[in-house]
C-alpha cells in the first residue's frame, strides 16, 4: 500500500473519531449544565474545554454561544465541524480506497454539520446537531467494519481511531480528576456519560460513583470500548496485522513501543496508579501514545530513503 | 446551399415533431421521416416508446452517472464545484464500413506521426529534406530540446492518442485535431456504455453492437509491451485529486489494477524510480503519466511544478523508466504543425491521408495570414497550443470587438496561430426535454500504440448542447454520448 494512502486512511480516522468525541462529550454536559452545581456555569464549561483538550479561553462564557462554536465554527480547528471536514478532505484523498458506502455516509454527515452552521437558531439545535453527528459516527463505523477489505488499509484505520481515543481519554480523565474535590454526582455522571460509560460502568461497580472505581473502568477495563486499556488493545492488534502484511523490519520498533505500552496497562493495579499520582500515570499514557505515533509514522510513512534502500 | 428534400407532406411523427435536417449532415435521417438503413432499429424504438418512458429512461441514466460519481470539475470556479458530465440518452451509430475507414486511416496517422517524432528528436531527415520547414518545429512551444538524442522504447512516443474527427456535410469524416499529449475521456466512454445497457438492453439486442469493454485490457497490454523484460510494475501518475480528469485516472488505475499515485509518491535515487509504501520503496517501470510535460520534474523542466518528481527525466533519459506517452509528443499535435500531417503520412509512408485534414491557414504565411485577417467573421481562429475550446475565436459567432482583438494578436504572434473555414459539423439525434432534435457532434476514438496498434470501436462522441452550438468541449458546454460501431 502506498504511504501516502495509508496516511489518509489513519488520518480521516483520527480527525473522526476526534468529532465523534467531542459531540460525545458535549452532549453529556450541556444538559447537565442547566443544574445547579457547586461549580459556577463557567467553570464547568472551562472543564469541557480543558476535558477536550482545548485552551479555556477568557472568561465571561456564554455557554450556547461557545457551544455553537464547538460544533459548527468552521474557522475554529478543534470544532467538530471542522474535523469532520478534515476526516472527509483524507478520505476525498483515498476515495478509491474506501467503499462508496463509507464515502456517502461520510459525505452526508459532512453536510449536515456544514448546513446546520447557518441554520443554529433555538437553544436546542446545537444539542439536536451533537446527538446527529453521535449517531452518524456509529453508522460510519458500521458501514466500514460492514463494506470494506479488512486489509491493511482497513487496520491503518483502527489504528487512527484507537490512537485518537487512546490519546483523548487520558485527557478527559485528567480534566475532572484534576478537581476531584469539588466534584458532586452529577459531575460525575458527566464524566461517564461522556464515554458512553454510564451503563456499563453501572454494571460492573453499581450506580455507587467512586472516583477510584471510575478511574479503574475508564483506565483498565479490558472490556469497554472506551477505556484506555481497550483501546490500546485494539491498536496493538491493528500494529500486529499491519506489520504481517508489508514486512518492514523496522517494525519491531513500534511493536517494542505498542507492548511496553499494552503491559503498563495491562498488570497495573489502580491503586497503585493512585498512590505514584493519576496525572502522572495519565501524562506517561500520552507520551507513550505519541511516541507511537512517531514510530508508526517513521516506519511506514516517511521513512528515511537510505534506509529503506538498505533494508 | 443546397437542403435536403423536406415536404410538408411528411411531418415527422412525435417524438420528432421539431426535428429539422439543416445544412449539416445528418447521423440519423436522409429526409424527413426516412432514417438511415443502420438507424431504423433505433428510429422504431423511439417511435413506440411512450415520451414518459423516456423521460424516465433519462432520469435514470442520470443517476446511474450521479451515483458513480462520474463528474469532472470545471476550472474558474470555486473549488470542488464537481459537475455531473451530461450525458444524451440516444447513442451515435456508425456503420462498419465507416468505422473500417477510420480504423485505417487513425492506424496510419499514429503510425506516420510516431515515425516523424523519432525522426524530429534524432536525425531530422524531415527537416533537411524541406518537408516542414525547421523554424517551425523549434518554435513550437510544445518542443522539448531535452528529448533530442533520448532512445525511447519501441521508438513509441504516442502509445495513447484520442484524435477528435468530424463529419463534414458530404458525409466524410476528417480529422479535426490530434490530441497527442495527455488525451482524457476515455472513463465516460466506458461508463456511459454500462449505463447505456442498463437501459436499452433490447435495442443493444436487435442492433450487434460491438463491444469496447476491453480498453482497459488493451491499455494495460499497451504499457506493458513498453516495459523493460521481466520488469513490469506499472503505475498511474496523477495531479492528484483537485484535476478535473481525476475521476478518471482512479477509474483507469482500479480497471487495470494498478496504483494510482501523485508525485509525492514517487522518489528518484540514483537514476531509478520507486514509490514509497508501507513495505518500504518499490522500484517502478512504466509511468503512465496524466501530468503535462512542464510539470512532470521540476529540476528538468517547470521549476515550480509541485506535482512532479525532481529527477525523474534523468531516470528517464537513462532508460531506467518508461512514461508514457513519452516527453515532448505535444510537437506533434501543434496545430500549425497539424497542417503537414497529410505530407508527414506521405513522407514516411509514401501513402495518401486514409482521413483527411480540415483546411487549415498558417498565420505565419503572408498571403495566408492577410486573406484570413481581411475575412475574420468566416473563419475559426485556433491558438495552436491550445486545447479544451479555450483561446479560439469562432468568426460567424464574434463580435467587431473580439475580432479586432484576434486580429491584434494574430499579427504580434503569428506562429501561434491557425484559421480555419467555420466546420458544419453533423449532427444527431439527442433527446431534449421530452423531444428528439439535432445537434452537432463530433467522434473522439482512442488510438493505443504499443506492440501493435489497438482502436476500440467507438469513441466518445461530445455533443454541443445549446441548440445550433458548434462547440463540444465539455469546458464549455457540451455533453457526450454513447458510439455505437454496428458489426455489418
Amino acid at each position: 500500500m502506498l504511504s501516502r494512502v495509508a496516511d489518509s486512511l489513519y488520518w480521516m480516522s483520527r480527525y473522526f473519531e476526534r468529532a465523534d468525541h467531542c459531540a460525545r462529550v458535549l452532549e453529556a454536559n450541556y444538559n447537565l449544565l442547566l443544574n445547579p452545581s457547586k461549580l459556577s456555569t463557567e467553570e464547568r464549561w472551562h472543564r469541557i474545554m480543558a476535558s477536550l483538550g482545548i485552551a479555556a479561553t477568557a472568561s465571561g462564557i456564554d455557554p450556547q454561544m461557545a457551544m455553537i462554536k464547538l460544533t459548527s465554527d468552521p474557522d475554529d480547528e478543534s470544532s467538530i465541524v471542522s474535523c469532520i471536514a478534515e476526516s472527509r478532505e483524507n478520505a476525498g484523498q483515498v476515495r478509491e480506497q474506501i467503499s462508496s458506502e463509507m464515502w456517502e455516509r461520510l459525505n452526508r454527515l459532512y453536510h449536515q454539520v456544514t448546513q446546520a452552521n447557518a441554520t443554529l437558531e433555538t437553544d436546542s439545535d446545537p444539542l439536536r446537531l451533537v446527538t446527529a453527528v453521535r449517531e452518524g459516527a456509529y453508522q460510519f463505523h458500521g458501514v466500514t467494519a460492514a463494506t470494506m477489505n479488512h486489509g491493511e488499509g482497513w487496520h491503518f484505520i483502527q489504528l487512527g481511531k484507537y490512537m485518537e481515543r487512546s490519546c483523548a481519554l487520558p485527557v478527559l480523565l485528567d480534566a475532572y480528576f484534576s478537581a476531584a474535590g469539588k466534584a458532586d454526582y452529577l459531575d460525575w455522571v458527566g464524566l461517564l456519560a461522556s464515554c458512553a460509560a454510564f451503563e456499563s460502568y453501572c454494571k460492573v461497580y453499581t450506580a455507587d460513583l467512586k472516583p477510584e472505581s471510575m478511574a479503574e473502568f475508564l483506565l483498565l477495563n479490558p472490556e469497554f470500548p472506551y477505556s484506555v486499556r481497550y483501546a490500546v488493545e485494539r491498536m496493538c492488534a491493528a500494529i500486529a496485522a499491519i506489520s504481517e502484511t508489508s514486512f518492514t523490519k523496522a517494525a519491531g520498533r513500534i511493536e517494542r513501543v505498542a507492548g511496553r505500552l499494552r503491559a503498563s496497562l495491562a498488570y497495573v493495579q489502580i491503586a497503585d496508579i493512585m498512590r505514584g499520582g493519576l496525572h502522572r500515570y495519565l501524562d506517561s499514557v500520552i507520551e507513550q501514545c505519541n511516541d507511537l505515533h512517531a514510530a508508526v509514522h517513521v516506519v511506514y510513512i516517511d521513512y528515511p530513503i537510505q534506509s529503506a534502500l538498505e533494508a | 446551399m443546397s437542403m435536403p428534400a423536406q415536404s410538408a407532406d411528411h411531418p415527422m411523427p412525435a417524438p420528432f415533431s421539431d426535428y429539422e435536417i439543416a445544412a449539416a449532415y445528418d447521423e440519423m435521417f436522409l429526409a424527413r421521416g426516412r432514417p438511415r438503413p443502420h438507424y431504423r432499429n433505433l428510429y422504431t424504438q423511439l417511435l413506440n416508446l411512450p415520451s414518459e418512458e423516456l423521460h424516465r429512461s433519462k432520469k435514470e441514466a442520470d443517476l446511474a452517472f450521479f451515483n458513480q460519481g462520474i463528474t469532472f470539475t470545471v476550472y474558474g470556479r470555486a473549488e470542488g464545484t464537481e459537475q455531473i458530465f451530461p450525458h444524451d440518452l440516444l447513442p451515435r451509430i456508425v456503420t462498419s464500413s465507416e468505422w473500417a475507414t477510420i480504423e485505417r486511416g487513425l492506424t496510419q496517422r499514429i503510425t506516420a506521426l510516431n515515425l516523424f517524432l523519432a525522426d524530429v528528436y534524432h536525425e531530422g531527415r524531415i527537416l533537411k529534406d524541406r518537408v516542414i520547414p525547421g523554424e517551425i518545429i523549434y518554435t513550437c512551444r510544445h518542443f522539448r530540446r531535452q528529448m533530442h538524442g533520448v532512445k525511447v522504447p519501441r521508438d513509441v512516443y504516442v502509445s495513447v492518442a484520442g484524435t477528435d474527427l468530424i463529419r463534414l456535410p458530404d458525409g466524410r469524416f476528417v480529422v479535426l485535431e490530434d490530441n497527442l499529449r495527455v488525451p482524457s475521456g476515455v472513463s465516460y466512454m466506458l461508463t456511459s456504455r454500462k449505463v447505456m445497457k442498463q437501459i436499452f438492453p433490447a435495442l443493444f439486442r436487435k442492433c450487434g453492437v460491438r463491444p469496447i469493454e476491453q480498453y482497459s485490457q488493451a491499455l494495460f497490454s499497451t504499457l506493458r509491451s513498453l516495459s523493460p523484460e521481466g520488469r513490469s510494475t506499472i503505475v498511474l501518475l496523477t495531479p492528484g485529486i483537485y484535476n478535473s480528469a481525476y475521476f478518471e485516472h482512479a477509474f483507469l488505475a482500479r480497471q487495470m489494477g494498478i496504483e494510482l499515485v501523485e508525485g509525492r509518491d514517487l522518489v528518484v535515487h540514483d537514476n531509478a524510480v520507486y514509490m514509497r509504501t508501507t513495505s518500504g520503496l518499490q522500484r517502478v517501470d512504466v509511468i503512465y503519466r496524466r501530468v503535462d510535460d512542464d510539470f512532470v520534474d521540476p529540476l528538468a523542466f517547470r521549476a515550480d511544478s509541485s506535482l512532479g518528481v525532481a529527477g525523474l527525466f534523468n531516470a528517464y533519459r537513462a532508460g531506467n523508466v518508461v512514461l508514457a506517452n513519452a516527453l515532448g509528443t505535444g510537437v506533434a499535435d501543434d496545430k500549425a504543425i497539424y497542417s503537414y500531417v497529410p505530407k508527414i503520412i506521405r513522407y514516411y509512408l509514401g501513402e495518401d491521408a486514409i482521413v483527411d485534414n480540415v483546411e487549415t491557414f498558417l498565420m505565419t504565411d503572408r498571403a495566408q495570414r492577410e486573406h484570413v485577417c481581411g475575412n475574420l467573421e468566416k473563419y475559426v481562429v485556433k491558438a495552436v497550443g491550445e486545447s479544451g475550446g479555450y483561446g479560439m475565436l469562432i468568426g460567424p459567432h464574434s463580435s467587431h470587438e473580439q475580432r479586432s482583438e484576434f486580429r491584434d494578436k494574430i499579427l504580434a504572434d503569428p506562429r501561434n496561430y491557425i484559421a480555419q473555414p467555420t466546420l458544419m459539423l453533423s449532427a444527431a439525434p439527442c433527446f431534449m426535454n421530452g423531444r428528439v432534435e439535432p445537434r452537432h457532434v463530433d467522434l473522439r476514438p482512442y488510438v493505443l500504440f504499443g506492440e501493435k496498434v489497438t482502436i476500440v470501436p467507438g469513441g466518445l462522441t461530445r455533443v454541443a448542447l445549446r441548440k445550433g452550438s458548434l462547440v463540444v468541449n465539455s469546458s464549455q458546454g457540451g455533453g457526450s454520448k454513447d458510439t455505437w460501431v454496428l458489426q455489418n
